[in-house]
């Protein structure tokens, strides 16, 4: 008994030195050398894999940072100009900081604004609903509320709302990596400067104004007032323009200044002011009462006239 | 005009009528008149084993769903029920009921829920459960009860005997003959009057069942008849070679599960090939196994076991038989 | 005798041809008629009218922008009142010609007689020039143009002329009518069509359940050598192209390729009747013949409709729509489009209306996939549906595209066949979406 206990004991720790000895000399033999930096650099990288810096993953960036040798281009949306400057400090350079972005939606036909005419009864896509027709809503350009956006989010950033049908953009989690905008069918979604005050047009309707306001109460309608407004402001350099019947505003406006005056001279509410409605408010209220006041001079004046 | 809001999808706009609800429904009504049968030979102690075991599978189920993966309950669609039927026909009319609970359990939470559900299991669950019990408790799973043993109706202490393929696994061992064992008549194997297990006694009632699946095409023949099939071939090579050594091929194919398992637990959706031809390789591997089981296994019946060693293999033969694209030419 | 088919799959779906005793009749002109520009499949044509013009039935308002393009032909007489944009089929909104009708005035050198003419002395060459002329394209569905179809490829030959009488998609029975009251007509015509392809050889395949048009047909062979009348067995999709050259001549349309690379023409017997007209009556196509039909349809019926005529035109004429009407589809209930609105015109392409009562729409709740298979079965071109539903689903786009995605001709089988209710269909259409955007960008690369 005592002799079969000990020659498998024995055995099984011979196989056991044998096989660990074999692992030491391929671990050693076979390591690879690889250059530290590329782990440093995937270390301080967000880790989420998402792509929007253009390679499938982080690994990928750091890979391709270290093997060239310098950062050049690469620039990683979702860690910010934090983890550039990090990952500069390990490359030796400094990285140009640039200005974060944030997605937007340009759409504002909701449910209430832009009743929806028709049943659409399929899959929950937005690429087979915009293959299959201009949307329930009847206008070709608007969202279709179905979320592809809200499937590719890899940051939970981006929400439907289901009071209005419409995709909601959390500014906290937002890291601008450019997923939605390519997801979605109907190019809604842009990509602006984040600003804690922004200012641009909500809608994408390239349809003349009459029938894009039979679809929605809050379409561009192209009438370029916005634009106007904008370039007498700030001048030319706006870079806002008008085209087929639609809108748009250049992220170089500067919103802070002149935003509020370009939100109130939409006369369909389709240029969106973020941050700013206080001011909008301001002078809505004070149109509103000059309004008041030159009817009740008119009145007045009427009055007069007609006691004369 | 009337029209007001019309309605948009893509195509097709039309629909078979077939939903899974409806394909479970009728082979759970499919396996109603082995039920009977069962109920007329081994008295209401039968009827008390499938109650038992279809009532624990929908709740095993139904619990799980609702408060271990709180997402809505499927068990509507019929196919715990299904399970739990199928499940009590491999089960002997006296086992007690905590057994029964146990394989229950067995079946729905590690056979099927564990995988994810309906459609994810691959093995069918009803044959995990009965491999656990019969592994677990292999007593009191090969007590079989006689028919029309008055003890039988009442479920206790019930006059038990061996199987037909048990009686002959037992006679060889013992070196006797086939010809000098006494075996029941054909006949009543047929119509189910022998001891055995809830469903697989009456061939004559799972084979309507089984024809009525294939009638309203919820089954197709391809594993059935490769099945019984090779079955039957091998058994008659074998028992051309050597009669008093091999069994007749009628009588592999009443004798034991093989009618239930080719009709019903082989042809299982889930957990099946895809395509016809592998349907057809999944059946003949099934028949292979389940003789050579029979003739030079441990086990006296091997139908679960060759299901479920095929089950296992569904996924290669998905992967390796494919129908072949139209106009694409092999390289 | 059994029935000639395609090799694997197919489905047979309630047949319901409740118009296919209605013989054709003149559904009359509209007030206003709104002509598609764009009504084939390449490229868009150019318009040739402006407002305020005066055309007549048969002119040309708008001529080819390619090769693979087609004319377009006023189907009314009248004031061009615009260039509009109008929704159409596609439920987007695109350019259309829209006529205010005033009288019925057609150009003076189409030939209104119904009286038969054989007499062809065109050669080849000007029968297809002649077909390009009057605008056909494919009246089945697919809107192809007719003379591209027609021309032979250099270093291809053509071995058989193949015309599609199937008609798989349940409710339709335009072509039905058409073979039973001008199957005179479209034997002509085959004749004159296999001069300009060079082949001796025709075969017209048609469904077996329309036995009077095989009896109508079998009747006249006598007369037409190297035709010949197929019955092939009631199985959708027994009308798509790839099954139809199968069951006819046992052979496969490699992937990627097109019929003429194994000798096949197809041609659907609508645009058949269409070269009948075109060249013996100088007529181009301005009219083809719609079946309006559905379950709650009061008289459903086969119309002879001109091009541009809205469908509520239609749906007038057979009774008006039902309280009922859930949903309208242009086309059959397999592969038709349901429709946004029904002021939508009547295309060349457009063969039925179908109204579908509101329960019939209705789409039941996915449920988990159990394996049936039945996708498998079904699918007539050798695919794994669910397996592609699987990698859709998760995003592989490449995987679906080794797996054979863009095979699939989006005939709709698989997911009619589907116990689940998946939308089979559905996910492969974004596939097949998803993977050209890729292809598109690789080939950028």
């Amino acid at each position: 008994m005592d002799q079969v206990l000990l020659n498998s004991i024995l055995t099984l720790s011979g196989i056991a030195i044998l096989a660990s000895s074999i692992l030491f000399i391929a671990a050693k033999k076979f390591q690879v050398e690889e250059d530290p930096r590329i782990q440093d650099i995937d270390e301080v990288l967000p880790g989420a894999n998402c792509g929007a810096c253009g390679f499938p993953g982080c690994r990928n960036f750091a890979d391709a940072v270290v093997k060239r040798g310098h950062v050049g281009n690469a620039f990683c949306p979702v860690g910010g100009n934090e983890t550039m400057k990090k990952v500069g400090a390990i490359m030796g350079e400094t990285v140009a900081e640039q200005d974060p972005l944030i997605a937007v939606v340009r759409c504002q036909g909701s449910r209430e604004k832009a009743p929806k005419k028709i049943n659409y009864l399929a899959a929950r896509s937005c690429a087979l609903s915009h293959m299959t027709f201009s949307g329930e809503k009847g206008c070709p350009n608007s969202c279709l509320g179905l979320g592809d956006c809200v499937f590719v989010c890899l940051f939970d950033a981006i929400k439907v709302n289901e009071q209005t049908g419409l995709p909601e953009v959390d500014k906290e989690k937002c890291t601008a990596c450019g997923a939605c905008v390519t997801a979605c069918p109907r190019r809604i979604i842009e990509l602006r400067p984040k600003k804690d005050k922004m200012v641009y047009i909500a809608c994408m309707n390239r349809e003349k104004g009459a029938f894009a306001k039979k679809n929605c109460q809050v379409a561009c309608i192209g009438c370029s007032k916005c634009v106007k407004v904008a370039t007498e402001l700030q001048g030319e350099a706006a870079g806002s323009q008008v085209e087929s019947f639609l809108a748009y505003l250049s992220p170089a406006i500067d919103a802070e200044k002149f935003g509020a005056k370009i939100v109130t001279a939409c006369p369909t509410k389709s240029v969106v002011g973020i941050g700013l409605e206080n001011e909008v408010a301001q002078i809505r209220e004070e149109e509103k009462k000059a309004r008041l006041e030159k009817a009740k001079a008119m009145k007045e004046s009427d009055a007069l006239k007609g006691k004369e | 005009m009337s029209v007001e809001q019309l309605t948009v999808s893509p195509s097709p706009h039309i629909k078979d009528s077939h939903t899974t609800k409806e394909i479970m429904w009728w082979v759970f009504a499919a396996l109603v008149p082995a039920l009977v049968v069962s109920v007329y030979f081994f008295g209401w102690s039968a009827l008390r084993v499938s109650l038992l075991s279809i009532f624990f599978c929908v709740i095993f189920e139904f619990l799980i769903q609702r408060f271990m993966l709180k997402v809505s309950t499927t068990i509507c669609d019929g196919s715990a029920a299904v399970t739990g039927l199928l499940l009590a026909f491999n089960l002997p009319s006296t086992l007690p009921t905590w057994m029964i609970i146990v394989g229950a359990f067995v079946a729905i939470a590690i056979g099927k829920m564990s995988f994810g559900g309906l459609g994810k299991n691959p093995f069918n669950p009803a044959l995990v459960g009965r491999v656990f019990l019969l592994i677990s408790f292999p007593v009191d799973m090969t007590s079989w009860a006689l028919p029309f043993s008055s003890e039988a109706f009442f479920g206790v202490d019930a006059k038990t005997g061996a199987t037909v393929l048990g009686m002959v696994k037992e006679g060889i061992m013992q070196g006797k003959l086939i010809s000098a064992m006494a075996l029941p008549s054909l006949k009543s194997m047929f119509a189910g009057n022998m001891p055995g297990s809830l469903g697989e006694v009456s061939a004559l009632a799972l084979f309507i069942g089984g024809i009525a699946l294939l009638f309203k095409r919820i089954i197709s023949w391809h594993i059935p008849v490769a099945f019984l099939g090779t079955l039957i071939f091998m058994a008659l090579s074998f028992n051309l070679y050597n009669g008093e050594r091999f069994l007749a091929p009628l009588i592999h194919l009443l004798a034991g599960g093989a009618m239930l398992g080719a009709f019903f637990m082989a042809t299982d959706m889930v957990t099946s090939p895809m395509t016809r031809w592998g349907q057809i390789i999944f059946g003949i591997g099934c028949g292979v196994l389940t003789y050579l089981i029979r003739t030079f296994g441990a086990y006296p019946e091997g139908v679960s076991f060759a299901i479920l060693i095929m089950n296992a293999l569904v996924p290669l033969i998905d992967k390796m038989i494919r129908p072949r694209p139209f106009g694409v030419v092999k390289k | 005798m059994k029935l000639k088919t395609f090799r694997i799959g197919g489905i047979h779906p309630a047949e319901n041809k409740l118009s296919r005793a209605a013989s054709i009749e003149d559904a009359g002109i509209p007030t206003k008629v709104m002509i598609p520009i764009h009504q084939n499949l390449g490229a868009p044509s150019k318009v040739l009218v402006k407002k305020g013009d005066q055309v007549k039935v048969g002119q040309v308002i708008a001529e080819p922008g390619g090769f693979v393009s087609a004319y377009v032909h006023s189907s009314v007489s009248g004031t061009v009142s615009g260039i509009e944009d109008v929704t159409d089929v596609s439920g987007y909104r695109r350019p259309c010609v829209v006529i205010d009708v005033e009288g019925d005035e057609w150009l003076e050198e189409i030939d209104r007689t119904p009286e038969l003419k054989r007499e062809c002395k065109l050669e080849a060459k000007e029968i297809v020039e002649k077909i390009r002329q009057a605008g056909i394209v494919g009246m089945g569905g697919a809107a192809f143009p007719a003379h591209v179809k027609l021309s032979i490829p250099e270093g291809k030959k053509a071995e058989m002329l193949i015309l599609n009488g199937v008609e798989c998609e349940p409710y339709l029975t335009a072509d039905h009518r058409l073979m039973l009251e001008h199957a005179e007509e479209i034997l002509i015509a085959t004749q004159v069509l296999m001069k300009a392809i060079g082949v001796d050889k025709a075969q017209i395949g048609i469904e077996n359940n329309k036995p009077d048009a095989i009896e109508k047909f079998k009747t006249l062979l006598s007369n037409y050598a190297g035709i010949e009348v197929v019955p092939l067995k009631i199985q959708y999709p027994q009308g798509g192209e790839k099954q139809l050259i199968q069951s006819l001549m046992d052979k496969e349309v490699p992937f990627g390729g097109l019929p003429i690379d194994i000798g096949a023409v197809v041609m659907n017997v609508g645009s058949v009747f269409a070269v009948y007209e075109a060249i013996f009556k100088n007529k181009p196509v301005f009219e083809r013949i719609v079946t309006v039909t559905g379950k709650s349809v009061a008289k459903p019926c086969n119309l002879k409709v001109r091009l541009g005529t809205p469908i509520s035109y239609l749906i007038e004429k057979a009774g008006g729509a039902p309280e009922d009407t859930g949903k309208v589809i242009s086309g059959g209930p397999m592969m038709g489009k349901a429709l946004t609105l029904i002021d939508i015109p009547v295309v060349k392409a457009t063969s039925g209306v179908l109204l579908m009562r509101q329960e019939e729409c209705e789409r039941h709740e996915e449920s988990a996939c159990i394996r049936c298979g039945r996708c498998v079965t079904a699918c007539s071109l050798g695919s794994v549906p669910y397996l592609w539903s699987r990698e859709i689903d998760q995003g592989e786009w490449e995987k679906a595209e080794a797996d054979h995605v863009m095979l699939c001709c989006e005939c709709g089988a698989c997911q009619y066949a589907c116990p689940a209710n998946i939308p089979l269909l559905d996910k492969i259409r974004v596939a097949k979406n998803k993977i050209n955007q890729i292809k598109r960008a690789r080939s950028q690369k």
